[in-house]
Formats: C-alpha cells, sequence, structure tokens
C-alpha cells in the first residue's frame, strides 16, 4: 500500500459520560484512519457513538482516554488559540440544523470566519461572493437565514465552511433536515467540493444516499467500529445495502 | 489538488483569531438593532434609574449654587423643597431618605440588567455556539457583549441624565421661581449630570459582565447539543 497522508487519526479513543451515579461508556475503543482528500461517511443508528466520535473529530469534545490527531498535531495538547484556530481555519462544519447566524445575511455567515482569520473585508466579501455563486446563490447573498430555504441555509452553510479553504469538512446529518431531492442536491454539492478542492469530507449520517458518493463508510456499532467499507465493496452491495444495514441492527 | 493549509504549531500561529474593533462595533450594532424592542425595554429601566439619580445630583446642585448666590436668603425656600442646611451653615446635606432612594433605584435597575443581559445571553447560546465552532475566542464574544453594553450604558444614561437635568430646572424654577438664577453657574450642574451619566455607563457594564463571562466560557459544542 503506498504512503499516504492521515489527514485525521484516532487512536484507542474511549469516551465515559456520568450519568448521576452510572458511568455510560460511549466509545469502547475507536481507531480510524482518514486519508486527506478522502469523502468519509460514519454510519450507525443513534446511540452508537457515533455523534460523540463526530465531535471528537472536531475538536468539539475530548475523549477519556485515547488520542485524537488533525494532521498528525494531538488536538488535546492544543490550548484555547489553537483550538480556536484549529476551528477557524483547519475545520469546516455543516450541521443538521444548518446553524447561520441568524441576525446576519448569507454574505455575512460566509465572510465572518475570513474575518476571524483576520482577513480584509473587502477581500472577504470579494471572497464570500465567489464562495456563494459556487454554491448557487449567488444572487440570494443579502438574504437573511430566514428568508431561505433549508436547501438554501446548508448551502450558505456549505460555503461557510470554504470559507478558509479548511482542509477537513465536518459534516453531521447534513441531509437530515431537508427533502429527499434537496438532500441529493447538497450530497452532489460536497462530492463536488470533495473532488474539486481535494477537501477531505467526514460525515455522520443515516442517510443511504451519502453512500453512493462515499469514499468509504465506517459503521458504529455500540461504540466500537463494526465494519468499515471501500467504495468498491458498497457499489457491488449498494443494492442491497438497505437489508443488510436491517440485519446488522439484530 | 491538496490542500496546504498551515498547521496550528510553528510559525501558523501568529495568526491568531481576530475581530477587528471596527467589525466589533457593527456586529454589537446590528445585535442591538436587531433587538431594538428588547433593546429598548433593557435601556429604558436605565434610563429612569438614571435620569431619578441625575435629577437628585443636580437638584442639589443648584439648591447649592442657590444657597452660595442667596446666602440666608434662599434659606427659606431651600428648606421648603426638603433641603437642610448642615450645623456648620457651610452647605447643603443631602437627606437619608434622598440617599436610599437614588441607591434602592440604581441597585433595582442594576439588577434588571444583570437579568435582561442573562437572558439575552441564554436566547443567543446557539449563536454563541456557532461562533466558537468558527474560532471565535472567549474574548472576542466578551468583547461584543461588553461593547452592546457600552452602546446602552452611552446612550440611555445619556438620555437619562439629560431628562434628569431638565426635571431638575423645571423644578427649580416652579420652586425657587422668586429668586434671582442669574450669576449661577452651569457647571457644577453639569458636573452632577456627567456623574449621573458615568454611574449609568458603570451600572450598565457592571451588569453584563457574569453574563457576558457566561457567553464566553460556552463551550462551542453546545451547537451540538441544543435544539431548537
Amino acid at each position: 500500500m503506498k504512503d499516504t497522508h492521515h489527514i485525521v487519526r484516532v487512536v484507542g479513543v474511549t469516551k465515559t459520560f456520568a450519568l448521576g451515579q452510572m458511568r455510560v461508556q460511549v466509545l469502547k475503543g475507536v481507531d480510524l484512519e482518514v486519508e486527506a482528500g478522502e469523502y468519509l461517511s460514519i454510519m450507525g443508528p443513534s446511540g452508537s457513538g457515533k455523534s460523540t466520535l463526530f465531535n471528537m473529530i472536531g475538536g468539539l469534545d475530548k475523549p477519556t482516554t485515547g488520542r485524537v490527531f488533525i494532521d498528525e498535531v494531538d488536538i488535546s495538547q492544543l490550548d484555547a488559540y489553537e483550538l480556536a484556530w484549529l476551528r477557524n481555519r483547519k475545520i469546516g462544519y455543516i450541521f443538521q440544523t444548518f446553524n447561520l447566524i441568524p441576525v446576519m445575511s448569507a454574505l455575512e455567515n460566509v465572510t465572518l470566519p475570513m474575518i476571524f482569520a483576520g482577513m480584509q473585508n473587502d477581500r472577504a466579501v470579494e471572497k464570500g461572493r465567489g464562495l456563494l455563486d459556487l454554491v448557487g446563490l449567488g444572487e440570494r447573498f443579502l438574504h437573511k437565514p430566514a428568508e431561505l430555504s433549508g436547501g438554501q441555509q446548508q448551502r450558505v452553510a456549505i460555503a461557510r465552511a470554504l470559507a478558509n479553504d479548511p482542509a477537513i469538512i465536518l459534516a453531521d446529518e447534513p441531509t437530515g433536515n431537508l427533502d429527499s431531492s434537496t438532500g441529493e442536491e447538497i450530497i452532489a454539492l460536497l462530492q463536488k467540493m470533495s473532488r474539486e478542492r481535494g477537501v477531505t469530507i467526514i460525515s455522520a449520517t443515516h442517510d443511504f444516499k451519502m453512500l453512493n458518493v462515499s469514499d468509504r463508510v465506517v459503521w458504529i456499532r455500540d461504540g466500537r467500529i463494526d465494519k468499515i467499507e471501500h467504495r468498491d465493496e458498497l457499489n457491488i452491495s449498494l443494492g442491497t445495502i438497505q437489508e443488510r444495514h436491517a440485519s446488522t441492527q439484530h | 489538488m491538496k490542500n496546504t493549509a498551515g498547521r496550528p504549531h510553528g510559525k501558523a500561529i501568529s495568526r491568531q483569531i481576530v475581530l477587528p474593533w471596527s467589525k466589533s462595533l457593527a456586529m454589537a450594532v446590528n445585535s442591538l438593532r436587531i433587538r431594538f424592542f428588547r433593546s429598548l425595554v433593557t435601556t429604558f429601566s436605565l434610563v429612569l434609574a438614571i435620569a431619578f439619580l441625575g435629577y437628585t445630583l443636580t437638584g442639589s446642585a443648584i439648591a447649592r449654587e442657590l444657597f452660595r448666590l442667596h446666602g440666608e436668603a434662599a434659606h427659606p425656600l431651600l428648606t421648603a423643597a426638603g433641603y437642610t442646611l448642615d450645623a456648620a451653615g457651610g452647605g447643603l446635606v443631602t437627606g437619608p431618605k434622598e440617599l436610599w432612594l437614588m441607591a434602592l433605584s440604581l441597585l433595582v435597575c442594576t439588577v434588571g440588567i444583570v437579568n435582561a443581559q442573562l437572558m439575552s445571553v441564554t436566547e443567543r447560546f446557539r449563536e454563541i455556539g456557532i461562533m466558537k465552532c468558527l474560532g471565535a475566542l472567549d474574548r472576542i464574544v466578551l468583547r461584543l457583549f461588553l461593547l452592546e453594553a457600552l452602546i446602552v450604558g452611552v446612550l440611555g444614561s445619556g438620555a437619562g441624565a439629560l431628562l434628569g437635568l431638565a426635571a431638575s430646572l423645571g423644578a427649580s424654577l416652579v420652586h425657587y421661581g422668586t429668586l434671582d438664577f442669574s450669576g449661577m453657574s452651569a457647571v457644577p450642574l453639569l458636573v452632577q449630570a456627567g456623574k449621573a451619566w458615568g454611574t449609568g455607563v458603570g451600572l450598565s457594564l457592571l451588569g453584563v459582565l457574569y453574563p457576558a463571562i457566561l457567553a464566553a466560557r460556552l463551550q462551542p459544542i453546545i451547537v451540538m447539543r441544543e435544539e431548537h
């Protein structure tokens, strides 16, 4: 196998939450390596630890034991400033609920990460307009999130995630709040970004439409990696994937 | 195409997360404008409290000036207006009742500001979480809330101080209309109005401090947890 650059490395990660007297181990030792430029989907039923793993990779949560490396940097060793920098420059987040700032226009939402990164306002506006064009919202840049449809809001969120040319885009159920055809458009857009810009996309999802575009799919069950499937394996079994997934539930 | 964004170590770290003052100010103003009615309610309690403080402070400044100008001749009118001369006869004493009322109104006002700001922070949990996800530092969030409070403080207590000054001028015309006002210096009045103004700005900032620290310490992960 050729030596590839690992943009994300998860090593022996466990996570225990305290629920009153009880201690619940949500992740029971996860190892995962993600190559730069890869489109990775994390699949799993709710309660499987999928979201917890996802949050760890995004630096939003810290593991109880084990390590998470982003670009070979152990993110548990970073201080608040470095973490902020990581979130700003290295990672773009996309959420199920879009999470645009409601009081700001589409353009202001997209330029905010660039302003945080120290970019001049004029340049940020120029780049922001370009990104909104790219996601197909060139004309609606002055609209507030409430004046946009769900699919349009998610497009703004994708433009925002791309603002500082991050190495990784983390998408948490990006199609979860969208109807089927809008969801497909968003998936196609993410795939396009992954191919054209070489961004690594890591997505936690329930959406089987996502599998089509994924290079690899990681199935999480009971806090462990159940199996990892490559695209070629997926293509063969795509017609029956629904049943296969159903069978893994038993 | 390989992404070549730097890594959070070494030289790259000198590029720290920033938010220029002009942008901070624009965001604070925008935030106030969007929640105009809420901001107005918060500001209104400040206006009233500072108007009362300003009225009391400038009222006694006027009384002191009149006593300086007219001496004993002003005594009956000042007494009638509720002022007492101190034993040495050198000046006027603010009654304990006035002090008590002033302290109470400022206390109520501060509690009101803290309450309104806590609500504002709770309302904006998600917004703050999003900004944190985009890389905002604690101090950027803190600065935005302090700026908002500063604007509310400067405008609200400025209006309050002017209102108080106008009211005390009006009242003194009614109370001491028979006395000659010429030769009276405006400086002590303005100083007292300024004191009221400054107090208002101070209270506004004091009231936002705890809510703003709370907001600044929010973790970005709340974006994932809170569902609306």
